[in-house]
């Protein structure tokens, strides 16, 4: 007797720790991160992920949201566009988020969004800029439950196509684009159509393909077209490669690249002296002097001793955009996928979000309507050239 | 013409590096006839090893190149003493499998250990460029290194096979590895001795493959290793100036598709030319057709 009455008592115990347990797990919001953390682009997604926490870490200090702390579920999809989808199912039906932050990049983002519609959660992407991310290409209707923070390719494509005829002057472009990657494509048809709206010509458009290290061939068949400016399209990796083999071939001309290239990996691989007379459009500039980029540097600085680039910044806009959409959203706490609908109204109506890239209004296609910034790389330092305004 | 001349060169550059990479797939090929899908991921291994004893222990390009070719060496002999060895009496399909295996192994090793992003490689030879007809051809030192090296290392391997004693019991243990260990030959170790150089050149590959492109990665040996094995087998596997004539010939050709051409076929054009040399002539450009006795 004495025997099943502990073994009750026990039971009731541990049943009583669970509940326990339970209760306060429903104490936290919590915020799925699909991120890439290893692989091609994993110095996007680390960066990213850095400017986040240090977000969400400042949000909790000053007491959270509602009376609860934001924690934060991070999952690598190690830069593949599959495994993107992946993590974000598992984010919605496994962890219950209310919200999936991330990819970084356009390919990732667009077949995360699938299972981020197929579940109803909101995703919010910092820094995929394809069109086509938010809006369906087929019927032209602006995906329900994916965002964006960051200008989008169209904004970046004319911005560089401007620059080029405006203030370098050119009249012939040269391509060279990554054909496996949408964000390449995305903009390489932009900066295309508003150059030749301009009056200038692209001359030559040279494709690569996924992994490539030798551009000497493809670059000399364009060298040899002599073109103003060479416009590059692509991500880090490639963009020093490309620089590098430019320059040993002799081509001194301008180099435009898009964010893509807003890594310190660019110059490290191109090399100091090859890094002149490079161009390239960017969400955010350390020599920004408004104050609320300095302050920001000063923390991250303070957190991770080392300079934030605009991937960290774009990652802490992030952290506090979904800190204000969540405190608008007005959460009851009554059921996930209800809670998910309410949050993803208040991401809709953000106007005015003052962020350290910029001011953020989400417009009817769930872009960002915010500035760029053009940034030169003169012998591989970076300096702030031009803000422009969409 | 000029353009021609450039690509020709940027043909020749690419060439040498599948030519290196290929020498070693070769030489394995045609002792034991095994084909060393490893080989590859050796070449990445190289680079890594070379990368960490500049960047940590400060060394420079010839005392890093031998560090490198040192331990690759030792890592291949080991490859052959746990992975391969054990099933020399197997059917060959079980040895390729494995060797499949010890590639992935490597490649993921890589990954843990050294992270999965690429990393940029120290420079360690000033960059000069010679412009030659008013600046429409330009060559760097970094390519005459390469073709330079790569040569050399081919003529080095040509002596050791042909004139040397262990290059002697190579050929016979290619020959007939048994009727070899009745002439009193150590079989075991003259195999060793194969995979130790065959991985040393892969190490120097991945050397100046390191310093030419600047930058390595995990999975850098993937591609580069596909493409030597074809260029291994288009001028002739086991055989030491095809798997040079191969090399050189894919890298020209890659080059010639993707600047008269598009750069997205050719990869396509290159695996097009294996099917068609097996098909037309499967022992390659400098194989001989033998007979089988039966």
């Amino acid at each position: 007797m004495k025997r099943v009455v502990s073994v009750i008592l026990l039971l009731v115990f541990a049943l009583s720790i669970f509940t326990v347990s339970f209760a306060s797990s429903k104490n936290v919001i919590k915020i799925g991160v699909d991120l890439e953390l290893s692989q091609a682009v994993a110095q996007y997604g680390q960066k990213e992920l850095e400017g986040i926490k240090l977000a969400i870490e400042e949000i909790n200090q000053k007491g959270g949201i509602a009376g609860k702390k934001i924690e934060l579920v991070v999952i690598d999809n190690k830069s593949d566009k599959t495994e993107a989808q992946n993590v974000a199912t598992k984010l919605a039906v496994r962890e219950n988020v209310l919200a999936i932050l991330g990819p970084a990049t356009s390919g990732a983002t667009k077949s995360a969004a699938v299972a981020a519609t197929k579940y109803k959660v909101p995703i919010i992407s910092p820094s995929a800029t394809d069109d086509t991310v938010t809006v369906d290409e087929r019927t032209g209707k602006t995906k329900t439950y994916v965002f964006r923070t960051c200008f989008n390719d169209s904004f970046q494509g004319n911005v560089m196509a401007n620059f080029a005829l405006k203030t370098l002057k050119a009249k012939k472009a040269a391509i060279i684009y990554d054909a496996t990657s949408d964000y390449s494509k995305g903009l390489l048809k932009n900066f295309k159509n508003t150059f030749e709206k301009g009056g200038g010509k692209v001359i030559a458009q040279e494709a690569f393909g996924k992994g490539e290290q030798d551009f000497s061939s493809i670059l000399t068949k364009i060298r040899d077209k002599k073109p103003d400016v060479l416009f590059a399209p692509v991500y880090y990796d490639e963009a020093g490669l490309i620089i590098k083999q430019a320059r040993e071939l002799g081509m001194n001309i301008p180099i435009l690249g898009a964010d893509g290239f807003d890594d310190p990996k660019v110059v490290e691989k191109a090399g100091k002296k090859n890094a002149n007379n490079v161009f390239f459009s960017a969400h955010y500039s350390s020599q920004d002097t408004d104050a609320k980029v300095q302050e920001f540097i000063k923390k991250f600085k303070a957190k991770y001793n080392q300079e934030p680039n605009a991937f960290a910044a774009l990652g802490y806009d992030l952290g506090y955009f979904i800190a204000d959409a969540l405190k608008r959203a007005n959460l009851k706490f009554d059921s996930i996928a209800k809670d998910r609908e309410r949050l993803r109204a208040a991401i809709e109506n953000t106007k005015n979000f003052v962020g350290v890239t910029g001011v953020v209004s989400i417009n009817k296609y769930h872009n960002a309507e915010k500035s760029a910034v053009i940034i030169e790389l003169k012998d591989g330092v970076q300096k702030f050239k031009q803000k422009l305004n969409p | 013409m000029s353009t021609f001349i450039q690509q020709l060169i940027n043909g020749i550059t690419l060439g040498s590096v599948y030519a290196l990479i290929s020498l070693g797939y070769t030489m394995v090929y045609g002792i034991i006839k095994l084909i060393n899908f490893a080989h590859g991921d050796i070449f990445m291994v190289g680079a890594y090893i070379a990368y960490l004893s500049v960047t940590y222990l400060k060394l420079g390009l010839i005392p890093s190149l031998i560090v490198s070719m040192t331990f690759c060496s030792v890592l291949g002999m080991l490859i052959e003493k746990f992975a391969y060895k054990p099933l020399r009496n197997s059917p060959r399909i079980s040895a390729l499998i494995t060797a499949i295996g010890v590639s992935l192994l490597l490649e993921n090793l890589m990954q843990i250990i050294m992270g999965a992003d690429s990393r940029v490689f120290p420079r360690l030879v000033d960059e000069k460029n010679y412009h030659l007809l008013q600046g429409r051809i330009v060559v760097n030192n970094k390519q005459i290194y390469l073709l330079i090296i790569t040569i050399l290392l081919m003529i080095i391997l040509n002596f050791v096979v042909k004139k040397t004693k262990i290059g002697k019991a190579m050929r016979a243990v290619s020959q007939d590895m048994d009727a070899a260990r009745l002439m009193g030959i150590n079989v075991d170790t003259t195999i060793s001795y194969t995979f130790a150089i065959g991985s040393a050149l892969a190490a120097a590959a991945g050397v100046l493959v390191g310093l030419y492109y600047n930058t390595i990665n995990p999975l850098m040996g993937v591609l580069p290793g596909l493409k030597a094995f074809i260029a291994a087998v288009f001028g002739g596997i086991g055989i030491i100036p095809g798997a040079m004539l191969g090399g050189f010939s894919l890298g020209i050709i890659e080059t010639l598709v993707s600047g008269y051409g598009s750069s997205m076929y050719k990869d396509a054009v290159a695996f097009a030319l294996l099917i068609l040399i097996l098909i037309i002539k499967p022992s390659g450009l400098l194989g001989k057709n033998i007979k089988e006795k039966v």
